[in-house]
Parts: structure tokens; sequence; C-alpha cells
């Protein structure tokens, strides 16, 4: 599905080695796991995913699918083809904000081609593409159930609706002066309904 | 006004929590349903309203609950798909992010009719915040003693749990959804055998829309009988529309099934009329999938009569001069639209979407993109829109899962109605984009 492509990351025993969740995201990660029948926890794959991404710079790499492979006691392969299939999970790196515009009929009525031009021209890159300094990666995304509120983006948790170009602006101002990883999990997120 | 049993309460404050949600009525159906009631009593209930799913399909929720199979010692299952992802669709997010509670009482009302100890909120990922919100509210009903061992008393117990997805149209298809709960990549399986005999794990399962769970609330309070009186005919009780497009208010807004679509689109209680004062064109009315109608046709059915809000009057005339009522996502568009330029981005949604399995689909929805890019860089000929429809007519019925026809449909029905516009950009050559948007002023807040 989609546009990601498995970039030929190559495999590091080391980095392997050194990647362990911490405390409170195995906490989370258990919790997770108790909500299926203990011989049913691959169940858990999807969300403990989502956990994986969000501690581990915002990306699935090769080792952080074999650690995650470990943990639910399945193949890596099995890791490998579910991260694949599903858009959300990056298996390459990206900037600390992952700006994802929606594209879909009701956005591209009202104007989503327009926000995406506008955000290529503020951050000076293309659609897939990231900025120099790691900051923001630009996506257009496949319909996020926003359609009475477009044009809209998201970035990590936040929705962002009825964006205008001053909105576009303030926003990426706001991301760029806290700097933090914007990840799905994080509990601070921004809705506008 | 037409009458609400879903949404009725969005605006109270705080209504997300379960203190002010008991305050306004809540859990009263979990109350009747375990304290009155025999599980069959309730699928009976279910069976009298008439309640269709409201996810798109409208299949008759209660015979679908009946066809549960209930073997001794094998655990059954309710799973609730918010997998909301058809494009034009975001009614189940604004239910579940306004009156998470009203979700989770329908839940265990459902699990304790069709005797499932366990149930999952399968949400689809990027609405991860919304999770969060369903979460917190279900960690209230645990304190509160609405979920967890012996409910009320009595000897049902539950347990209700969420599980995001990682995005995935597909997911929204009932057995791709059960595979992604499962861990594995969501591709549709061959049916039968169905969900209710071997579902999640194998096990029996019962899968229900957002919209559809919550109606069962309503459903066990006032008896399936007086839900049955509101809407027409085979169309009973209320639906949630989500209205998006160039319309003046769009939103979630609670109808009676059986308003007139004139009246959904003009009046002010609804989407309050076209933009900028500019005509309607077209309007897809149940989400992308469903064919799209000019406006005469949504207006008034070939026979020239009003065209409904049910899911009779819209597919009346069939898909020669009718559409459905699908998951009730309601795209109004205006005069300026181009017809071609909003069908790309349906067929580039569904090429993006299809989950491979099926050659038609794989291949098909990737064909009428690039068919489609070539109108809008002018590089089209004339029997091109022959080919599109040549090509759409081979998906239909061949795939799986019905993402074939759901990527199929909008294109036949855009070349049944709007034929012209492709010829004429064939024949110009150029795609001009009258569409523009810099006319809905993006600068200003």
């Amino acid at each position: 599905m989609g546009s990601q492509v498995h970039g030929a990351q190559k495999f590091d025993e080391a980095k392997r080695a050194a990647t362990v969740f911490s405390e409170e995201a195995m906490k989370t990660v258990q919790t997770i796991i108790s909500h299926y029948p203990p011989e049913k926890i691959k169940s858990a794959l999807l969300p403990v995913l989502h956990v994986a991404q969000a501690e581990f710079g915002g990306w699935l790499s090769p080792e952080t699918m074999d650690y995650v492979a470990s943990i639910l006691k399945i193949k890596p392969v099995e890791v490998f083809e579910v991260a694949s299939f599903y858009t959300m999970y990056n298996l390459k790196p990206m900037g600390k904000c992952v700006l994802e515009v929606c594209q879909t009929s009701s956005c591209w009525l009202n104007g989503a081609e327009d926000i995406v031009k506008y955000i290529e021209k503020r951050l000076n890159i293309k659609v897939g593409e990231t900025t120099k300094d790691g900051m923001f990666s630009l996506k257009v995304a496949e319909c996020l159930g926003s359609c009475g509120t477009a044009p809209m983006l998201q970035c990590g948790a936040s929705y962002h609706e009825n964006l205008t170009y001053e909105k576009v602006d303030n926003l990426l101002e706001t991301y760029r002066a806290d700097g933090r990883l914007r990840s799905y999990t994080d509990m601070d997120y921004k809705n506008t309904l | 006004m037409g009458r609400k049993l879903l949404i009725h309460n969005d605006h109270v404050p705080n209504i997300h929590t379960l203190e002010v949600y008991r305050a306004h009525g809540g859990y009263a159906s979990v109350e009747k349903a375990l304290k009155t009631m025999q599980p069959d009593q309730i699928t009976d209930e279910v069976k009298t309203s008439g309640l269709r799913g409201r996810g798109g399909a409208g299949f008759p929720t209660g015979m679908k609950w009946s066809f549960l199979a209930k073997p001794e010692g094998v655990p059954r299952y309710l799973v609730c798909n918010a997998d909301e992802s058809e494009p034009g669709t975001f009614k189940d997010r604004y239910l579940m992010e306004k009156i998470p509670h009203a979700l989770i009482e329908g839940m265990i009302t459902s699990s304790y009719a069709l005797g499932a100890k366990t149930s999952y909120i399968y949400i689809r990922g990027e609405y991860f915040y919304v999770a969060r919100i369903v979460e917190a509210a279900i960690a209230e009903a645990y304190a509160a003693g609405w979920l967890g061992k012996n409910i009320l008393g009595t000897d049902f117990s539950h347990d209700c749990y969420v599980q995001v997805g990682g995005g995935a149209y597909i997911c929204g298809e009932e057995t791709a959804l059960l595979e992604s709960l499962e861990g594995k990549r969501g591709n549709p399986r061959i049916k039968p055998p169905f969900p209710a005999v071997a579902g999640l794990w194998g096990c029996p399962t019962v899968v229900n829309n957002v919209e559809t769970i919550a109606a069962v609330v309503p459903i066990v309070n006032m008896g399936g009988e007086e839900y049955a009186k509101i809407g027409v005919g085979k169309s009973t009780g209320t639906k949630l529309i989500s209205a998006s497009g160039h319309i003046n208010k769009p939103g979630v807004y609670e109808i009676e099934l059986g308003i007139t679509v004139e009246d959904f689109i003009y009046s002010d209680e609804y989407c309050g009329g076209i933009r900028n004062g500019k005509k309607l064109k077209a309007v897809v009315a149940g989400g992308s999938s469903v064919p799209i109608l000019p406006t005469e046709l949504i207006l008034k059915t070939a026979k020239g009569e009003p065209r409904l809000m049910t899911y009779e009057s819209l597919a009346d005339g069939g898909f020669q001069t009718g559409t459905m009522l699908g998951s009730g996502g309601f795209i109004a568009m205006d005069e300026d639209t181009s017809i071609v330029k909003n069908l790309f981005t349906f067929a580039r949604f569904y090429h993006h979407e299809s989950c491979g399995q099926c050659s038609p689909c794989r291949e098909g929805t990737g064909w009428m993109e690039k068919i489609l890019q070539k109108f809008l860089n002018g590089t089209a000929n004339e029997s091109d829109v022959e080919l599109l429809w040549d090509i759409q007519s081979k998906i239909e019925g061949k795939t799986i899962c019905p993402l074939g026809e759901a990527a199929a449909w909008p294109v036949a029905a855009a070349i049944r109605h709007f034929k012209h516009e492709f010829l004429e950009i064939a024949k110009n050559k150029k795609f001009v984009d009258i569409s523009h948007y810099d006319r809905l002023n993006l600068v200003r807040a």
C-alpha cells in the first residue's frame, strides 16, 4: 500500500542491542498486551508499533522491528509485513514534525492543493521531502475524516482544521520553537471540534 | 426541529464525562437490559426497530445479530468498527469525541444481548486522540462498575478495549478489520465463512459501526416499536449525516430519516444552502463510493418525486438515475466544481487504498487514476472516456471485497452524468481548473 518503500536499511547488531523500551513505554506495551488472550498477543502489534515509532525517533528501523518481534514472540517478517502495509508507520527517518495534508475530495474542494503549495514554499521542500534541519517532513494524506472542517492537516496526534495561510504560519512557528518530535501517541493532542 | 436520539446532548458542557452523561440519563439502557430483559429480548427489540447498519451497507442489524453462532464453550465477540475512512464521512469521530459514553453504553448493552464477554473498539489510527478520549471514558466506566465483573450485581461481566489501527481504508471492511485486529495486514477474507460464524480468532463475532451500536441505546430505552415510528418505510430512526463541500454550514447533523434532500441542503437547520450564493452542481450523498448525482437528480427522482433522505428514495432509479445513502457522507459541490478533478481525487484515493489482493482492483484502480491524470494534464483523447468506462466495468463484482465496487461506481456515475465534461477536456486538450480555490480566500481567518 501507499508510497512507502522499504529502503535498503542495513541491520546493525549493536543498534539492535541498544534498542530497549524505557520503563514507561514498556508499561504501556504490557497494558496493550493485556487486552488480548495470552496466546493471541500478536494482536497487540499495531498499537505496539505506534509506541515503538514514538519511542525510537519517529520511524521503524529494522532493529526496532526486530525488537518488537521479540517482545510479541513473532517473526521479524511478521512485523515488517504489517509495518509496510499501513501508512502511519515510517520505514525511513522523518522530520521531527511530519505534516500530513489531506488531499481527498472535500479537502480538495476547499483548497488543500493551495495549502500544500504554500507549505512547500514556506519550507522550501516538495511533498515527500524533509527540511535540511530535520525539523519538518511534508506528506499528503488520504481522507482523514475532517471533511466538515476542511482544509486540514495532521501532525502527530493533533488535527489542525479550517486551515488558512495564517494558521499554517503560526503552526510552523510554534513547532519550530519547541523543536520536539511529534508522535501519534502524544497526550497533548489538539483538536478543534 | 427533527427528533434527535444520538447527539441531542452534544452541546452540554462536559458531556464526555461519566458524571454529566449520567446526569442526562446515560447508562439507563444498561440498567434496563441487565435487570429486566433477557438477551434475546434485546435482539428482538433491535429487529422490531428496523435499525440498519449505519456504516454504509444498511444491512438489518437485528438480523445480523441473529446470525451469530453460539456454540458451547466458544467465546463470542462484539467488535465496533470505528475505522471511519470513507471520504466525506466524519460522524463517528464526532460521536466518539463528543459523547464517548454513548458508544460504551451501546457496547455494554449490545454485548449483553450477544453474550459477548469481551468487546473491542477498532479506531482508525489517525483518530489517535479520539481513541484517547474513548479510553478515558472506558476507564471511568470501569471505575464506576459499568464495565468489569458482575455489572450492577448481575452475573454479566464484560471487558471493553480500544485498538488503534495503522492507517488503511480497507480496514473498514469487516473481515479486513478483523485481520488488522489480529495484528496482520488488512487483507479482506474470502466469505463464507462470515464473521458471525468465524470472526475474531476464528470465534463468532459481530462487527457493527459506531453509530449502529450507539443507536441500540435509544432502542432499548424507548422500545423498538417507538423507534420504528420515526422515519419512512424500511428507513427507520435517525441517521447522522456528515455534511461537507461547498455548503454554508458543514458539520454533523442528526436527521430523522425521511426529510427531503432539498430541505437538508437548503434549510437553516441543516446545511444552510450553497456558499457564496453559488448554484449547486452535484452531490455525493453517501460517501465517496456512491454514485454522484447532478442537482436535478439529487433533488428529484427521475419520476419527478422529491428525493428523500432514506435508503429507498436515494436508491430510487437504480444506478441509472439514483444513488445510495451509504455512510451518510454528504458532499455538495457548487457550479464551479470540476467533476473530473474531484473524480481524480477519488480515483487516487482508491488506488492508494487498494490492499492489492485482487488484480482487477490492484491494477484497475491505478489505471483509472492514470487515465484521469491524462485529463488533468491535457493529454487525454476522447477514446479515453470509453477506456475509463471499460476498466471500471471490469472491476465491479470481480473482487473479494467491495472496495472494487467502491472504486468503480464513482467513475461510472461521473461518466454517466457528466460525460460532456470529459469530452470537452479531451477535445480542447486543456484542463481548465474552474474550481480554483483562491476564490475561497484562504488568507481570511
